[in-house]
């Protein structure tokens, strides 16, 4: 119990070598994985969010955080995939087309990852197609989208027009967010969600996650 | 203080110039497209900017650089054009400039986060010192390091830059945070004061992020922070949508309304970032000409 308090504190301190070994320490010990997500890595996480949001941690935390939540969570998910668990929900995430800026897009990726989503990164300049492709593929719940330009903000725009031709609209969830992306840009292009800080986007894909029943 | 810079500080507050980026758009440069190798695809339009600007009363003109180097054009079909990007984007301000204004050359950041292992330092310094120097290369009179969110990043920048022997303005983002009044990566106004002062910057700043209310603030803590003189360039407020089109809202009148402002807070040289065009710096001379506007500057005017 000791052990497991102590991997709360190694995720929301950012040590990824003490999350990963005391993650191992407790499944060797027979702990239940699913109990080590929900009961001290995913509260660990909301922590980190709630400081983030709060002032106290800024960016750099946030990574070093989201790293030791993902070294942890490496252990943890083949075991969760071999009895059946499904992940939180399916993300195609990518900086949209014209793009070549990444930090954000990595950041919320990160974040998704360690709220229990599974992540499928396309990269940079991700032209709608790929999206769409991409979306399709692999069943995805939500596509993500990133500007950080106000100069390819409006790519966003073209591929929710786009994923609407393609007939996916009612089947997925579009989030969208960067520096120059307003709450009020969001509903504009008719995007379902936007969050202007990578830790809010995980509690953001998971209301979304709810309204896909 | 270096000669360029007191040679301009010596009549009051500096007008910069405003946004490229936004004109470009206005000028055909399409959504994502990359500003910088137009210096050598369409010389013309960024010519275009320069002059408006030197018009409008801009006394320093940037450079159409942002985002020439190597790391940013990674992809690009200029990439192994670096040089004659950032030349070309001197040598056309220079053009512009004449006699009247002066030039400083624009280096933005490589858009790879260290923290992040996306780059490294060893990795970043070459880049920028490539940028540098080109740029110092082709006669600029002073280099600006902006739009930095990584403390780390900037500083090393700001190192590759001060090789070149020229001034170097270093200007960072404060857009993050309950108040808006720290940088990405979780820096104070006054850290970065502090930390670009000690890395040998000779102006201190702070652009771009959201508009010209802000700054006030931000810029009284670089202020109080630093002996150096300060730099502020707001964005046009943040843009909105209007029928399909990006807008920024912030009239040149607004704008120029604050200038007072950030004089008594004591900024030395006021432009505009992002949305910001030649009417707006046309207002920013016309409200910094008043009598009211060099209260605490210490200027002769």
């Amino acid at each position: 119990m000791q052990n497991l308090q102590q991997l709360y504190e190694s995720i929301l301190s950012g040590d990824a070598k003490q999350a990963r070994a005391l993650t191992e320490q407790a499944l060797t010990a027979g702990v239940d994985p699913l109990r080590l997500v929900n009961d001290f890595m995913a509260p660990a996480m909301d922590e980190v969010g709630r400081r983030f949001e709060s002032n106290e941690y800024f960016v750099p935390e946030l990574l070093l955080s989201a790293r030791a939540m993902k070294s942890a969570l490496e252990l943890i998910r083949p075991l969760l995939v071999a009895r059946g668990e499904k992940p939180t929900g399916r993300v195609v995430i990518g900086t949209v087309k014209g793009d070549l800026h990444d930090i954000g897009k990595n950041l919320v990726a990160a974040m998704l990852e360690g709220g229990g989503f599974e992540v499928i990164d396309l990269g940079v300049n991700v032209p709608p197609e790929k999206f769409i492709a991409t979306a399709k593929e692999k069943n995805a719940h939500i596509v993500a989208m990133s500007a950080l330009l106000t100069t390819t903000m409006l790519s966003m725009k073209s591929t929710i027009e786009a994923i609407k031709e393609a007939g996916l609209r009612d089947r997925l969830k579009v989030l969208v967010g960067g520096a120059p992306i307003t709450q009020k840009f969001a509903a504009e292009i008719g995007a379902d969600g936007y969050c202007d800080n990578a830790a809010g986007a995980v509690g953001l894909a998971k209301q979304t996650m709810a309204l896909l029943g | 203080m270096r000669p360029v810079i007191s040679q301009l500080l010596a009549n009051g507050p500096v007008v910069t110039d405003g946004a490229w980026g936004t004109e470009l758009q206005r000028r055909g440069l399409a959504n994502g497209e990359s500003p910088d190798p137009w210096n050598l695809t369409r010389p013309d339009q960024v010519a275009e900017i320069a002059q408006a600007y030197a018009e409008a009363g801009s006394q320093i003109l940037l450079t159409n650089t942002f985002g020439a180097n190597r790391l940013r054009l990674a992809q690009h079909e200029f990439a192994n054009k670096i040089r004659d990007v950032n030349r070309r984007g001197v040598e056309i301000s220079r053009t512009a400039a004449q006699e009247g204004a002066r030039v400083f050359a624009s280096i933005g950041p490589s858009g790879k986060m260290l923290l992040a292992g996306e780059t490294t330092e060893e990795e970043l310094t070459a880049v920028f010192r490539e940028q540098a120097l080109a740029l110092a290369d082709a006669g600029a009179d002073a280099l600006v390091i902006e739009t930095m969110g990584d403390l780390q990043e900037a500083k090393l920048a700001l190192a590759a830059a001060c090789l070149t022997g020229l001034p170097v303005v270093a200007c960072m983002v404060f857009d993050s945070g309950k108040n808006r009044d720290r940088t990405l990566m979780g820096i104070t106004p006054e850290q970065a004061a502090v930390e670009l002062t000690e890395t040998g910057a000779d102006v201190i700043g702070a652009n771009c992020g959201h508009g010209i209310a802000g700054f006030v603030e931000i810029c009284r803590r670089l202020k109080a922070a630093t002996d150096r003189p300060i730099w502020i360039k707001p964005n046009a407020g943040l843009p909105a949508m209007e029928n399909g089109r990006l807008v920024y809202r912030t009239t040149p009148e607004e704008f120029a309304a604050v200038a007072p402002s950030l004089v008594e807070a004591g900024a030395s040289f006021i432009g505009g970032c992002c949305g910001t065009n030649p009417r707006f710096i046309k207002a920013l001379r016309t409200q910094l000409r008043k009598p009211a506007a060099s209260v605490g500057t210490g200027s002769q005017q």
